[in-house]
């Protein structure tokens, strides 16, 4: 069990103010996912529940205990750093067991657990090398093998997949879903900038923005329901169009969001008329950038496209599937 | 790939200056060496460049009195050889002559005519043959001038003579017993410092720092002085005579800290903050941290800090003059090599071998920590490792 709860959390460095009053719950066993640009907070935030930065004011609670002061050590937390952080002068035995160790463990038990962990990350054979002589993928897993072998109760991950490449980054992201499956109980906290991490590995999503938290919702509501321009936009790929002036006018919306999906071509003339500039054809869609007095508009076409490149096309969004922004960038309810 | 870079100018630039390097170290240590092992006679008549070569000296010799004259045909004949009596046989006779002006006047194997008819014949092994039609009656007989050539001679008897006869022997023991110490004892204190002032959250860190950094700054002879004042003082105070070893450890070890933590400090401050970071989450305190992961990161600086402190040390003749005595218990090599200056300055086969006692703990220091300066510990930590 390892709910967290954040109350009215801020955190500023001198006068520079980094988080403004978040407030999550975090429900024992969930994968939560930060998200967010550079420099919005994610890190600080993940930072601050591991205790590596204290909080200026609000309370963290971990199993409905404050730990504002505790050292992170004894919260019962792991966390995996983005650059790996791995002893590079121990062997990867050494690297997962370094935590046990300091727990006073004996070595007999250490020697069992770390050939556990071991065991279930597949490093049998790699225990006695140094990190230098694994590739990246083995690194990480080591990494990984740090934060299982503590038991704790919560996981902390700081953007783990970004130094790998595409194809590694795409079998890690399986593997983390498969640790998610086989420790149930253990809540993850996880923070990437890629919103296609986001999409496919959370249970829900927090968006944050400026040290704000934006929207939290699982990965559908937030691409089905996103509550402001900038979670509509961050959330989805390619990004969501955003149209203002005449088409938004008639919907009472000071901007109107339509993703490249929900577009259909009409042989009539309709609000939205543009010229096709550019096509992205990838096999299984085709892209279609189209200039239309409201700016660029990205199309989004399945298998190929028959279009040509300045052509006149005549675009009308799918009416369900429209979202409505007012004067505060915020979502229209009615 | 290599040819390539073999090819840009310059790369070519970059080799010719480490060959002009190399060169302008090794030949005068070359020299040194090869000095120091050539027979002290050798060394006064002839650069060490020559020493493979055989070497001309002018030497003197004397004949044989009438005492040895043997009648024969008629004449009166003196023979002998010129290296008789002398312990290197071995040279070889090239030149000889009667005059000191003229040493070089006749060949060897050549027959000389001397005055009253006398002939004097000298060959290459030394042997003469000097005749007369007349007895001779001279009680000694004349000088002979000659031109002999050596062969080159190696020897380690300056080394035996420096080591067990002149005292450098002693001295050498004297230096170690001041480098050692005061090598290992600032990078056990600077070693925490500067972990310390690198990681953790004190009072007035920057501070610190600064006035660190000021320290380096401070010339040693503006506090020798003062120190040595202090030293006497609670020297005084504990009944401990004012000329100690202790002394000149704890002058060494203040004089070295300031730049043994500056060193540490910005080494271990560029350690991935990421591994200190991820020990603390895996409950490792700062003691340990310390101990399990900066220190076994940081021995390349460690190592190259020990490398300046021990050749600053070992070098140092002001310091040791200054804080240890002059005795023979107490005496440094640099203090010794000094002193021979002045007592043996024309003996270079003395001087020369002491030098070279002097720079061999140097080198084999530099050479046996050097890989360290170069090793990579951190690879395979972080990203890109």
């Amino acid at each position: 069990m390892a709910d967290i709860k954040l109350t009215n959390l801020n955190k500023s460095y001198g006068a520079v103010h980094i988080l403004k009053d978040v407030n999550l719950d975090i429900k024992s066993g969930e994968f939560i996912v930060f998200v967010g640009p550079s420099g919005c907070g994610k890190s600080t935030l993940l930072r601050s529940i591991s205790g590596l930065d204290q909080v200026t004011s609000g309370t963290l609670e971990i199993d409905k205990a404050v730990v504002n002061e505790v050292p992170p050590s004894k919260r019962g937390i792991a966390m995996v750093f983005q650059s790996y952080a791995l002893y590079p002068h121990m062997s990867v035995f050494e690297n997962i067991g370094f935590a046990l160790e300091n727990q006073g463990l004996s070595r007999a038990e250490i020697k069992k657990k770390v050939e556990a962990v071991g065991e279930m990350l597949q490093l049998t054979s790699y225990l006695t090398r140094l990190p230098k002589a694994l590739s990246g993928g083995q690194r990480q897993r080591v990494a990984i093998g740090r934060a299982i072998v503590r038991g704790a109760k919560v996981f902390l991950f700081d953007e783990p997949l970004s130094n790998l490449d595409a194809a590694l980054r795409v079998q890690m992201r399986m593997e983390i879903a498969k640790l998610k499956r086989d420790l149930p109980n253990t809540t993850m906290v996880y923070v990437t900038h890629d919103q296609v991490e986001a999409m496919t590995m959370a249970d829900r999503i927090v968006v944050l923005q400026a040290g704000r938290v934006m929207q939290v919702g699982t990965p559908m509501e937030l691409y089905e329901n996103p509550n402001s321009t900038f979670v509509a936009g961050f959330i989805g790929s390619p990004k969501m169009n955003f149209i203002t002036g005449a088409p938004a006018d008639k919907l009472k919306a000071k901007t109107i969001g339509v993703r490249p999906e929900h577009f259909e071509f009409s042989k009539t003339k309709t609000d939205i008329e543009g010229t096709l500039d550019y096509t992205e054809i990838l096999g299984s869609d085709s892209f279609l950038y189209v200039t239309t007095p409201s700016g660029m508009l990205t199309v989004r076409e399945p298998g190929r496209t028959e279009f040509k490149t300045g052509q006149k096309l005549h675009l009308k969004p799918l009416a369900q599937h429209v979202h409505r922004f007012g004067d505060d960038d915020m979502r229209l309810t009615k | 790939m290599l040819k390539r870079f073999a090819l840009e100018p310059s790369r070519i630039a970059l080799n010719l200056a480490v060959i002009f390097i190399i060169t302008l170290w090794t030949l005068p240590t070359a020299g040194l060496l090869i000095s120091s092992l050539r027979d002290k006679n050798d060394i006064a008549a002839s650069g060490w460049w020559t020493a493979l070569a055989s070497a001309d000296r002018n030497q003197v010799g004397r004949l044989k009195g009438m005492a040895d004259q043997v009648e024969k045909d008629g004449k009166f004949v003196i023979s002998g050889n010129l290296f008789e009596g002398q312990d290197a046989v071995s040279g070889k006779v090239s030149f000889f002559g009667t005059k000191v002006q003229a040493p070089g006047a006749y060949a060897a194997g050549s027959t000389a005519d001397l005055e009253n008819g006398q002939t004097l014949t000298v060959s290459g092994d030394g042997t003469y043959t000097l005749t007369s039609p007349t007895a001779f009656d001279n009680e000694r007989g004349g000088r002979v001038f000659y031109i002999s050539s050596q062969p080159p001679r190696f020897t380690t008897e300056n080394y035996q003579t420096v080591l067990f006869s002149e005292g450098i022997g002693r001295s050498f023991i004297n230096s170690l017993t001041v480098t050692i110490p005061a090598t290992i004892i600032p990078i056990l204190i600077a070693a925490f410092a500067a972990y310390a002032l690198a990681w953790m959250k004190l009072p007035f860190r920057g501070l610190l720092i600064a006035i660190i950094v000021g320290l380096l700054v401070v010339p040693l002879q503006m506090s020798l002085i003062p120190l040595l004042k202090l030293y006497n003082a609670a020297g005084n105070f504990f009944g401990v005579p004012s000329k100690t070893y202790l002394g000149i450890w704890l002058a060494h070890t203040g004089f070295g800290l300031p730049f043994a933590i500056y060193l540490l400090r910005s080494y271990i401050a560029g350690l991935p903050k990421d591994l200190i970071e991820s020990a603390q989450i895996d409950g490792a305190n700062d003691f340990k941290i310390f101990r399990r992961v900066v220190l076994p990161l940081c021995f390349p600086a460690l190592a190259s800090f020990a490398i300046f402190q021990f050749l600053w040390v070992w070098n140092d003749l002001l310091v040791a003059i200054v804080f240890l005595g002059s005795g023979p218990d107490q005496l440094v090599l640099t203090g010794k090599l000094n002193a021979l200056l002045g007592s043996r300055g024309g003996n270079w086969e003395i001087l020369t071998a002491s030098a070279f006692v002097t720079i061999i703990v140097p080198l084999v220091v530099f050479f046996s920590l050097q890989r360290y300066f170069v090793r990579g510990l951190l690879a395979g930590s972080v990203k890109g490792g």
